[in-house]
């Protein structure tokens, strides 16, 4: 099941291709995201920048499948994505969350939760490198016995990351990740999102939505503005 | 001991006790004198009414006639536990009705044809008694199912979209929801049968006593209606939960928390 949709060593091949993508509201009267091309390429860093409510979470969440589009289709690898691989293909290009939603239990408890999956099929949970991801972000061994009951919102956040990051997945989808930390947890996520990204050698790339424009330049090659449901270049840089 | 009727004098000293609650809400300002008036008329002229109903229906036991009453009877349970908790989405109704429809008679059947083995098949004496109280549990059960499933699914809306970006499929998101809900649905069943005969007389078993039968063959009747019921709640849970499932995750992994809407 997880061979179709794996990677075919095409590194430099576009991994995301929209086409028209559009989404409309519950009542279907507003478009929430105007029809959209769009190419994800390998090795792509981007932030999206845009006032709240301008579409930037639709579109990631549009992208990550976990909403219908109205019109348009999204090709990974070329390919469409049938129906029963969209759980792998999520393992694939992954949506991180504003809010992280942690499982009750402790830290440990939360990055395993993803291994009992069955899109995830054999991979098992690696003890080394998850308290290496960890380590990266200044915490040690001991905050992997915490309740998550007890963590701080930027704690939770960290813990959110490292559980998405270590499925190494080859798009990630960060929807304002730094939003709610201190400068502190904010450069520890930014060097966990730098390391993952640089372990794929050119192979892995991501979209930043980001309310802060500093970050948005530190952290992308790109730069994107969501106004009002449509994706356009950032103009002034 | 021989059997003793009540006449309609009988009655009315029974139907005088009311007027003890009427006092205690005067007394006690509780404002209830209304309901309570509307609530003893209401009781009297539904029971005479079902009296007289099945009087008939045991008079004229055809089939035409009994499988059109234990149509209705179902419909109204399957309606009455749509009717509950705070969100609602379109399609409960049809979910309600088939759950209780589906579980209740499936379990019936097995009372009374492979258990009692009641001939003519539609025999009213027992058909109907063994079914309504089936459904008076099922349709509990299934309204507490509904409502907890519901409820788990908004408060878990932020558990549920995690794992279904980690790759988790919609079944592996919604299935602690489930599981609340199935739990729910079944508690009330199982908190009876903890304590049946210690803490309560079962209504069956007393009404069976008093029109003479002896108390250890009541209480076979009543065991088997017990476990009647379990089965029947159970079953009728668990069908409205995948119901409700089926209505709110699509077929593409997506949960669709916009067709759940507040009841209006």
């Amino acid at each position: 099941m997880t061979s179709s949709l794996a990677s075919s060593n095409l590194a430099t091949g576009p991994l995301l291709d929209v086409r028209q993508l559009s989404r409309l509201d519950q009542t279907g009267a507003n478009q929430l995201l105007k029809p959209t091309d769009f190419i994800l390429m390998a090795g792509a860093q981007i932030a999206i920048t845009g006032a709240s409510g301008s579409g930037k979470s639709v579109f990631l969440r549009t992208l990550a499948l976990l909403d219908a589009p109205a019109t348009g289709e999204i090709l990974w690898q070329r390919k469409p994505v049938p129906s029963d691989l969209i759980p792998v293909y999520r393992t694939c290009v992954c949506y991180l969350a504003q809010r992280p939603a942690l499982i009750e239990g402790t830290v440990l408890d939360n990055l395993q939760f993803p291994y009992t999956l069955k899109s995830l099929g054999k991979r098992a949970f690696n003890l080394s490198v998850a308290t290496g991801l960890l380590a990266k972000a200044g915490k040690e061994a001991s905050f992997l016995t915490k309740p998550a009951g007890d963590l701080s919102g930027g704690e939770s956040q960290i813990v959110a990351l490292v559980r998405a990051l270590q499925l190494e997945p080859q798009v990630m989808l960060f929807d304002e990740p730094t939003s709610a930390l201190d400068p502190q947890s904010a450069a520890a996520v930014e060097s966990l999102v730098q390391h993952w990204f640089d372990a794929g050698a050119g192979s892995r790339a991501y979209l930043w939505v980001s309310h802060d424009p500093e970050q948005a330049r530190r952290m992308s090659t790109r730069h994107l503005t969501m106004n009002k449901g449509m994706l356009e270049l950032e103009q002034s840089v | 001991m021989n059997y003793q009727n009540l006449t309609a004098v009988d009655l009315a000293i029974a139907a005088t006790l009311i007027f003890i609650n009427g006092a205690l809400s005067v007394m006690l300002k509780l404002g209830l004198e209304r309901q309570l008036f509307w609530a003893s008329i209401r009781t009297v002229v539904q029971l005479l009414a079902v009296g007289y109903i099945l009087g008939w229906v045991f008079a004229n036991a055809h089939w035409y006639v009994v499988l059109p009453l234990i149509c209705l009877m179902t419909l109204v349970a399957g309606i009455s536990a749509a009717g509950r908790g705070k969100r609602t989405y379109a399609g409960q109704l049809i979910d309600s009705v088939v759950s209780v429809w589906s579980s209740s008679w499936l379990v019936a059947a097995i009372g009374l044809f492979v258990i009692i083995h009641i001939r003519p098949w539609y025999e009213p004496q027992y058909a109907i008694p063994i079914l309504g109280m089936i459904l008076g549990n099922t349709l509990t059960a299934v309204s507490l199912g509904i409502e907890r499933m519901t409820q788990e699914l908004v408060s878990g809306r932020n558990t549920i979209e995690m794992i279904l970006a980690l790759g988790g499929t919609r079944w592996e998101a919604a299935q602690s929801a489930a599981r609340q809900a199935v739990r729910a649905g079944m508690m009330p069943t199982l908190n009876q049968m903890t304590v049946v005969g210690i803490v309560s007389l079962p209504g069956m078993m007393t009404g069976q006593v008093l029109a003479g039968q002896d108390p250890e063959s009541a209480v076979r009747y009543q065991i088997m209606i017990m476990f009647l019921i379990a089965a029947g709640s159970a079953l009728g849970t668990v069908f409205a939960v995948l119901l409700t499932f089926r209505r709110l995750f699509s077929a593409d992994h997506r949960f669709m928390i916009h067709r759940l809407v507040l009841r209006t």
